[in-house]
């Protein structure tokens, strides 16, 4: 034992003293036959192009890879030089089984071992219908149902429709250079298959700062493409160029390159695209643009056949025409939380009062993707859950959980209706989020704090919903749930719901640090809570906690026990036997 | 930084209006003709795009008043700073993404000042203009100015 750790240890140091070459994709990725990628790797020193090897399996890397690497003599960081690369571009791997691949130059060498996998010939699944919550935690599932349905002695008062969908994996979304995750890596592994870094969207995660030119992997959108005749839908509550939206079918280091993405969604063209962010539609020209360029999307996507909806009874206009083709474009940014939008009125909805919600866009595109008798990949993203668990905002955030249930219900319809359905629910992470008890304002004193019921003393809160929408009719109730995070930037509790708009816990000061917003300090028994994390820090974080994963229907048997985040694709590819070709 | 604009309007306005409350109490000075705020910036907002309201327009090339938040500067040296409807807060949700909130105006200084809290309301006058305008030393593109600016607290 003693030995074997001995070792352990020198190979650690060595592998750290000689700063091996890395190669792309990663050690233990797993690829689907045929699926397009880039090869790359990287030396750590400027070598000569005649010392680099190269074998796969143990033979010269030719007649597995199909072409010849790209060598580069000298990769540069501004005026640093990182070392030689080689790269090879659209890669495909045709036969399944594991694929060891060796390089080597001068004194650095590296190898990994690559899965590869087919598919079944025949597909299990029609559609599938995937649900993404961002930031879905256990926390916001047990909120929406006590928020929606109620709870007598300890029993649910009802049931929510993610309550039926059979919780089926728990899974792992640590990023391949953190254990902490964002949506960007998170939602990239779920459509491609293979994990990257934290920011990163369909491609590994390369050395050089350029962010378009990191080697790329197959999305889901794409594999769709090239084996089937399936229609695509998008649709999130977020900007369509956010993590989650673009994940599906973009190819960027950096999340943030969102004029780009956008161009990308134009490349794959999903035929149903509804959510936010118009600004990046917008050529520069046009007040609200956030384009640099003169680009025209808007003008570009009517061109390709697309029918443009801008509010609510747009959207449904747009679901009677045949086109086949829907452009739905609801705010310039996000699209504002349920709460704003149904009941509060606070937010943006001012500026853009017709904006539809998830249920009615989920509907919309299961009636227009369902007319392809091919059947189609839907992926309906609740991005609020998230956008509003990061300020802190439980109520916002679990009343989109409740929306986003909705959605699930929506779904679940449309799968009774047809038999060939695959339904997945899931979130991408979780956040630090948990429900502690509640807060009662009957409780005697002025002490906010003193108001806080936990154990015994909770009780039961007493949201109603009189008119049975499944929404609470209100959220300040005089006992309602109290929910925290277990971080967060220096801020103020208010024990209280963010009527007058979502809140705004920390802003920054001229050390650039963030610090309480003030404007909370004297809503009445508020007390300051001290930050746990760095003052860079805006907001409340991502957690590193395994997400529950559910699915349903035909394929569902794919999801299993624990997975890796990038396994969940082996599932979808395997539900539409993505490794073999429809399109005959 | 460079891909910010003063463009669309953020969901965290209403903030701002709780924020000016206390703000009006407390001003002692009479709305001038000339005043201008955040609220009055745009005529026409659609998701196909934004158009500045009438009275920016007649303002445009006018000697303004406008009141905000200034929001920490961009770098220790830079000749401007960006006013904003409320105090800048948790802007991007993200890691990489550093959205600005949509809804701003830069102010280029006629004189150095001193920089204040950004929780600090402040009544900028100046110099209104509009129109595209990328800064020559950051990049920084803005479609509203407030120029040969001076500010004080309120």
């Amino acid at each position: 034992m003693r030995t074997l750790f001995s070792a352990l240890v020198a190979t650690t140091i060595l592998a750290g003293a000689a700063q091996a070459a890395e190669i792309y994709p990663l050690d233990r990725a797993t690829i689907l036959t045929g699926s397009p990628f880039d090869f790359k790797a990287e030396f750590s020193a400027v070598v000569k192009p005649e010392d680099v090897k190269i074998t796969v399996n143990g033979q010269d890397y030719k007649a597995a890879l199909g072409k010849e690497v790209e060598f580069v003599a000298e990769e540069k960081n501004k005026d640093k030089v990182l070392g030689s690369a080689v790269i090879l571009r659209g890669v495909t791997l045709a036969k399944a089984g594991d694929y060891k691949v060796e390089v080597s130059a001068g004194s650095e060498t590296k190898n990994v071992t690559w899965n590869v996998y087919g598919t079944p010939e025949q597909a299990k699944a029609k559609n599938v219908i995937f649900l993404i919550a961002d930031g879905l935690s256990v926390a916001h599932r047990t909120a929406a149902r006590i928020m929606s349905k109620g709870m007598t002695e300890g029993k649910a008062n009802g049931r929510l429709n993610m309550d039926d969908v059979p919780p089926v994996a728990f899974v792992g979304t640590s990023a391949t250079d953190a254990v902490a995750t964002d949506s960007a890596n998170t939602m990239s592994a779920y459509m491609t298959g293979h994990k990257t870094a934290v920011n990163a969207i369909g491609v590994y995660a390369d050395r050089t700062p350029a962010s378009l030119d990191d080697p790329k992997v197959e999305t889901l959108a794409e594999a769709l493409r090239r084996q089937t005749k399936k229609s695509i839908g998008i649709i999130s509550t977020a900007e369509l160029q956010d993590a989650t939206p673009a994940a599906v079918v973009a190819h960027t280091r950096k999340r943030g390159d969102k004029a780009e993405i956008n161009g990308m969604l134009f490349d794959v063209k999903p035929d149903v695209l509804l959510g936010g962010g118009s600004a990046y539609f917008l050529p520069q020209a046009t007040a609200g643009s956030k384009r640099k360029d003169d680009k025209d999307y808007i003008a570009l996507f009517k061109e390709a056949g697309y029918t443009l909806a801008t509010s609510k009874s747009e959207l449904a206009t747009a679901a009677g025409t045949n086109t086949g083709k829907i452009l739905g474009l609801f705010h310039t940014g996000n699209m504002d939380t349920t709460l704003d939008r149904e009941f509060l009125k606070k937010g943006t909805v001012s500026k853009f009062p017709e904006q539809p919600g998830l249920v009615e866009m989920t509907k919309v595109a299961l009636d227009n993707l369902s007319k392809n008798p091919e059947g189609f990949f839907l992926m309906v993203e609740a991005a609020n859950v998230d956008k509003m668990s990061h300020p802190l905002d439980w109520d916002r955030a679990v009343v989109d959980t409740i929306e986003f249930d909705k959605a699930i219900g929506a779904a679940r319809e449309f799968a009774a209706k047809n038999p060939g359905t695959l339904i997945v629910v899931t979130g991408d992470h979780t956040h630090g989020v948990s429900i502690i008890g509640t807060v009662d304002d009957d409780k005697p004193g002025t002490e906010m704090r003193e108001k806080v019921g936990t154990y015994a003393e909770a009780g039961f809160p007493n949201y109603e919903d009189k008119d049975g929408d499944g929404y609470p009719d209100k959220v300040d109730v005089s006992r309602r749930l109290f929910l925290n995070a277990n971080n967060g930037p220096d801020h103020y509790e208010t024990f209280r719901p963010k009527l007058d708009g979502p809140f705004a816990p920390s802003i920054q000061n001229e050390k650039k640090e963030y610090v309480a917003n003030e404007q909370y300090k004297d809503v009445p028994g508020a007390v300051l809570v001290t930050g746990i994390i760095p003052k860079s820090a805006d907001s409340g974080v991502h957690a590193v906690d395994d997400i529950v994963l559910q699915a349903e229907g035909p394929g569902a048997e794919g999801f299993r026990g624990y997975m890796e985040q990038s396994d969940v694709y082996k599932g979808l590819a395997e539900a539409f036997a993505l490794g073999a070709k429809q399109t005959n | 930084m460079d891909k910010l604009r003063s463009a669309t309007f953020s969901r965290r306005q209403t903030l701002g209006l709780i924020a000016s409350v206390p703000l009006i109490a407390a001003g002692s000075r009479a709305e001038a003709k000339s005043d201008i705020t955040f609220d009055e910036l745009y005529g026409k907002v659609s998701v196909l795009g934004l158009e500045f309201s009438e009275k920016v327009k007649q303002l445009n090339g006018k000697d303004i008043a406008m009141r905000g938040f200034m929001a920490p500067p961009l770098k220790a040296e830079a000749q401007f700073f960006v006013l904003t409807e409320i105090p800048m807060s948790i802007c991007p949700f993200c890691s990489t993404d550093a959205d600005w909130p949509d809804d701003i105006v830069v102010v280029y200084l006629g004189e150095k000042q001193t920089f204040t809290q950004p929780s600090q309301t402040i009544e900028v006058r100046g110099k209104l203009e509009m129109g595209s305008w990328t800064d020559p030393e950051t990049g920084f593109v803005s479609l509203l100015r407030i120029r040969q600016a001076e500010y004080a607290t309120v």
